[in-house]
């Protein structure tokens, strides 16, 4: 058997999968957004109209999608930090020569990572109820007034951003961890002997020695956190006052409740476009910052 | 050594840190256990004072959690042997095999990775309609039999196999199927327990498109069945808290068992860019 | 590999054939309903010995996507319950078969003997489509006690009777507990009270919102009344349990459908079990309507055994089956004869569902019907928080409700130049 034969052999299926469930499901879902396939269609193919960019322009005009794009922009903008933050937090405290049974550590901060979303979520909703929760009962003890986490709009979303840190947060450590150790011991020997603090080596060694880690963790996790549904379907169900909907979610109602599939996949494609520009806009600011 | 501020500073904050990651989960298993009446009391108990697994019973009898159970086993299991099977072979074939247009091919695939799957969701979700897959276990598996990130993971890792001891193998006659299984198989077998822990755990918490596509309730894999329960029991958390432990354990063992190589994976998985 | 999958798709959906000479009907019924009619097939098998009965239960969450893809994948069962208010939808895209002429002929099913509000949610375009199997309505549950408690010894008939228990219930009650409970996520409390008056929700043949009529304004109003005074908490129904917190007094009133009344038998403390009651909706000025909810049996246009089909939906609409179905499931049966001579005509708690049931109404038969009622319930919210005036929230209204029936309309127009 010739090489090359066997070569195509071992990739064909592989490449046949993604062809049939991902490139051409892509493709599909953009000609999909350019037409009114709704109920009528399903039940009539002839109830199909060629509808070209309308589906864009009435995203434009609706007051709804842009909530929740401003909801999934509010959840990247506010969750990616606070996830890097006390991943990084954490990697540096694990980090330590001081800090005892590191292993023990590192496997319970990373334990609600491999945990299944919708059961930790439902956790969440009942340790949260405003009445009966175990969390305002907690605040209640130094007298503080229950917070109607999940009933209030104000709220519901820094709640769900808890959620989503508290759940995340061991993945970036255990690489922020990984690349912390093969940053050079005798660089924080030399800084010490030369008097710099604790902070000024965070600074001036481990941050710019980390960036390349940091920037990859900053992209995988915006790209994640745009990618918002598990968490208001189970946790507020898109509620209070839709102050939880997010684009994903939308789209799924649209679809899959009301048939809406033209509308819908243009949802999924602008959510695309955005991931995609905010990404290359970061990447840009970054290379820009560092020419300077 | 001597005592320090320091080092009980950092222990200290360590174990305050674990404690939010854990005491959730914990407090889950010990909901699970309460009668029905003692979780519904105020102050929340945190302690199952008369621990019962009456809530097990009325998840497994009346809700019907084993059947869902069983589904999730067969379609992480089955979906984790077919795209190991396409993933190392593919992986294998562009790290060491030559073919017309493989480079660009593979880079190609690197590029699909910035498109989000939930964009292929409804268009795949007609397309399976017109096969007759919606509301199968087919139809839920098969986007997630072959992966760009398993082939690159796999990829990585054949690189670092000397390609001598395949062309050695190669002057003696073998054919490249011989190879593969006999030389180059147990070479790669570290990445092939990593992926498979990955996509076992993948397919297995796998939320939004077994909900979209397993549209009956006699085909639900466990959080699809999870989902549905809580909204039709909202109230009773600790038959909840039961179907959230029998949901959570089967994967968190796992990855307590194979932890070593999830994590290599997580990194070498993280290296790319 | 496709060889592969389509093993393993074969074991994993476990096929079962049988060698059986009698016809076979596939019925399709949902959750508890599916769960007890399963009971009552063995005796129309005996009566029937050629037919063979293969009941499916279906549970209620996914049923209706399960439904419609069935539908459209073809594989629809011969004979179905389906919930009232889907049957504009499945009628639209032709799924059904049309009704009338067998009933005509038929001598056990007598529309006349049917609640007329229920009789209607049946009829599409002037078709019938399906035949009530039972029905439910919404009306108000409350505590007699704590009624009494606020100076009132009978349940309100009015809305200004209403409003004034209200205000009386929230002052007695105190400021952690509240009168009445209107779960934000729901829209049916206010689709009732707007069905309670005399313009259509929609209008012009279902082609246009009519929200901003004077009466469905009349209905925001008084909802909007209702939170504005903290008459009703800002809660939706993931944050209640709905029996615990009614025997705690956290409410006093909610509106809710006959099932609740097997909940509050079972899970209402001993000491309250008497404490409780049932009453018809009040409406502007006098008993007001509620809507016409439950189930009907549908045949589906794709199957090849009508006969057979029609002569179960006969069967089932037996009043004597129909009063073992009630003791079986608690649903209440669609058909005056079956309330007459059984348990029902004595309990308390299902008279005021009697009472409501004649003056039940459906809501507007088009198939967006639900997706509408979502955003009522979106607009709804916005109008408890205090976010709209009662005029934007029925513009709202109209503007969403004119958006997803303008396919509707377009589809309208050009079945009518074909």
């Amino acid at each position: 058997m010739s090489k090359g034969y066997a070569a195509w052999l071992f990739v064909l299926p592989a490449l046949i999968v993604l062809f049939l469930f991902f490139l051409l499901p892509v493709l599909a879902g953009f000609a999909l957004s350019l037409t009114d396939f709704d109920l009528y269609a399903l039940a009539d193919i002839h109830n199909l109209r060629f509808t070209g960019l309308h589906n864009y322009l009435i995203l434009l005009h609706r007051p709804l999608f842009w909530a929740a794009l401003g909801h999934t922009l509010y959840f990247v903008a506010a969750g990616v930090p606070l996830s890097i933050t006390a991943s990084l937090g954490t990697a540096l405290l694990l980090n330590s020569k001081l800090a005892w049974c590191k292993s023990f550590f590192r496997t319970a901060l990373f334990a609600p990572v491999v945990t299944t979303l919708v059961a930790v979520a439902l956790i969440w909703r009942y340790l949260f109820n405003t009445r009966h929760g175990l969390i305002n009962y907690l605040f209640s003890l130094p007298g503080i007034h229950p917070v109607n986490w999940l009933g209030d709009p104000r709220w519901a979303m820094p709640t769900i951003i808890l959620f989503a840190v508290w759940k995340n947060f061991g993945y970036n450590m255990v690489i922020f961890l990984a690349g912390l150790q093969t940053i050079p011991e005798e660089l924080y020997e030399a800084a010490r002997m030369d008097g710099a603090s604790a902070f000024s080596q965070f600074r001036h060694i481990t941050l710019p020695l980390l960036k390349p880690t940091l920037l990859l963790v900053v992209i995988l996790t915006m790209s994640g956190y745009f990618q918002l549904f598990s968490e208001p379907y189970v946790i507020t169900e898109g509620g209070p006052l839709q102050s939880t909907v997010s684009v994903l979610y939308l789209m799924y109602r649209d679809a899959f409740k009301w048939w809406e599939l033209g509308l819908a996949s243009a949802e999924a494609f602008v959510l695309f476009l955005l991931m995609f520009g905010v990404t290359a806009v970061f990447l840009r600011l970054v290379r820009r910052g560092g020419e300077r | 050594m001597s005592f320090r501020p320091a080092k009980v500073l950092i222990n200290g904050l360590l174990v305050c840190v674990t404690a939010v990651s854990l005491l959730p989960l914990l407090w889950m298993l010990s909901v699970s256990f309460m009668p029905k009446e003692a979780a519904a009391g105020f102050p929340p108990p945190f302690l199952a004072l008369r621990p019962t697994l009456e809530n097990y019973r009325r998840l497994f009898v009346y809700a019907g959690m084993a059947r869902y159970l069983l589904h999730s086993v067969l379609v992480a299991s089955v979906v984790t042997l077919i795209s190991l099977w396409f993933n190392v072979t593919a992986g294998y074939a562009f790290a060491k095999l030559r073919f017309a247009g493989r480079d660009r091919i593979f880079h190609m695939l690197l590029g699909a990775l910035v498109i989000p799957s939930q964009v292929t969701m409804i268009p795949l979700f007609i397309m399976l309609k017109w096969m007759g897959l919606v509301n199968a276990y087919a139809g839920a598996m098969a986007p997630m039999l072959a992966g760009v990130f398993g082939i690159f993971l796999v990829r990585q890792y054949a690189r670092t196999l000397p390609d001598e001891l395949l062309e050695a193998a190669r002057i003696d006659g073998a054919g490249e199927m011989r190879i593969f299984a006999r030389i180059v198989l147990p070479l790669l077998k570290p990445i092939i327990v990593t992926l498979a822990v990955f996509t076992f755990l993948a397919s297995w918490n796998d939320f939004m498109w077994p909900l979209i596509v397993l549209t009956g309730q006699d085909h639900y894999t466990l959080p699809v069945a999870l989902a549905a329960l809580s909204r039709e029991h909202t109230q009773d958390s600790p038959m909840m808290m039961a179907g959230s432990v029998v949901t959570v354990l089967p994967v968190l063992l796992l990855f307590l068992a194979l932890q070593r190589y999830y994590i290599q994976g997580l990194l070498a998985g993280s290296v790319k860019g | 590999m496709w060889l592969l999958l389509l093993v393993a798709a074969l074991l994993l959906s476990g096929c079962a054939g049988t060698a059986d000479t009698r016809e076979t009907l596939t019925f399709w019924a949902m959750g508890r309903e599916g769960d007890a009619v399963g009971r009552l097939i063995p005796a129309f098998e005996r009566e029937h010995p050629e037919i063979r009965v293969r009941l499916q239960t279906l549970p209620w969450a996914g049923a209706h996507q399960k439904l419609l893809t069935a539908f459209v994948g073809g594989s629809s069962p011969d004979l179905c319950q389906l919930g009232n208010t889907w049957i504009p939808e499945l009628a639209e895209v032709g799924a059904l078969t049309p009704l009338s002429a067998r009933v005509r002929s038929s001598a056990s099913v007598e529309p006349g003997d049917y609640f007329p509000g229920i009789w209607d949610t049946n009829i599409i375009g002037g078709a019938l489509y399906g035949v009530p199997w039972y029905v439910d309505t919404r009306l108000l549950f409350y505590r007699r006690d704590l009624l009494k408690r606020a100076g009132f010894d009978h349940p309100p008939r009015t809305w200004a009777e209403w409003a004034r228990q209200l205000r009386a219930v929230k002052a007695t009650q105190g400021p952690g507990n509240y009168a009445l409970l209107l779960p934000l996520n729901e829209f049916e409390p206010l689709v009732t009270l707007g069905l309670q008056q005399p313009a259509p929700l929609l209008r012009d043949g279902g082609r246009y919102g009519g929200f901003e009529s004077p009466g469905f304004k009349k209905a925001l109003g008084f909802y909007g009344e209702i939170f504005g005074n903290h008459w009703a908490p800002l809660v939706s129904t993931t944050e209640i349990a709905t029996v615990t917190d009614f025997a705690r007094g956290y409410f006093t009133f909610f509106i809710s459908g006959p099932w609740y009344i097997a909940e509050l038998e079972h899970g209402m403390p001993e000491e309250l079990q008497n404490a409780w009651a049932t009453a018809p909706m009040p409406g502007p000025d006098g008993p007001g309507a509620s809507i016409a909810g439950g189930s009907s049996l549908v045949i589906f246009r794709a199957s090849h055994h009508l006969r057979a089909a029609w002569q179960l939906i006969e069967f089932l609409s037996n009043p004597t089956v129909q009063r073992k179905f009630y003791r079986l499931t608690g649903d209440l049966p669609p058909r005056r004869t079956s309330w007459k001579n059984s348990i029902l005509a004595n309990d308390p708690y299902a008279l005021a569902f009697g009472e409501q049931l004649e003056r039940a109404k459906p809501v507007p038969k088009v198939p967006e019907w639900q997706h509408i009622a979502g955003e009522i319930s979106v607009v709804g919210e916005r109008l408890a928080h205090g976010d709209l005036t009662v005029d934007r929230a029925a513009r709202e209204l109209d503007r969403r409700a004119d958006a997803i029936l303008s396919k509707r309309r377009w589809v309208l127009s050009r079945e009518k130049r074909n």
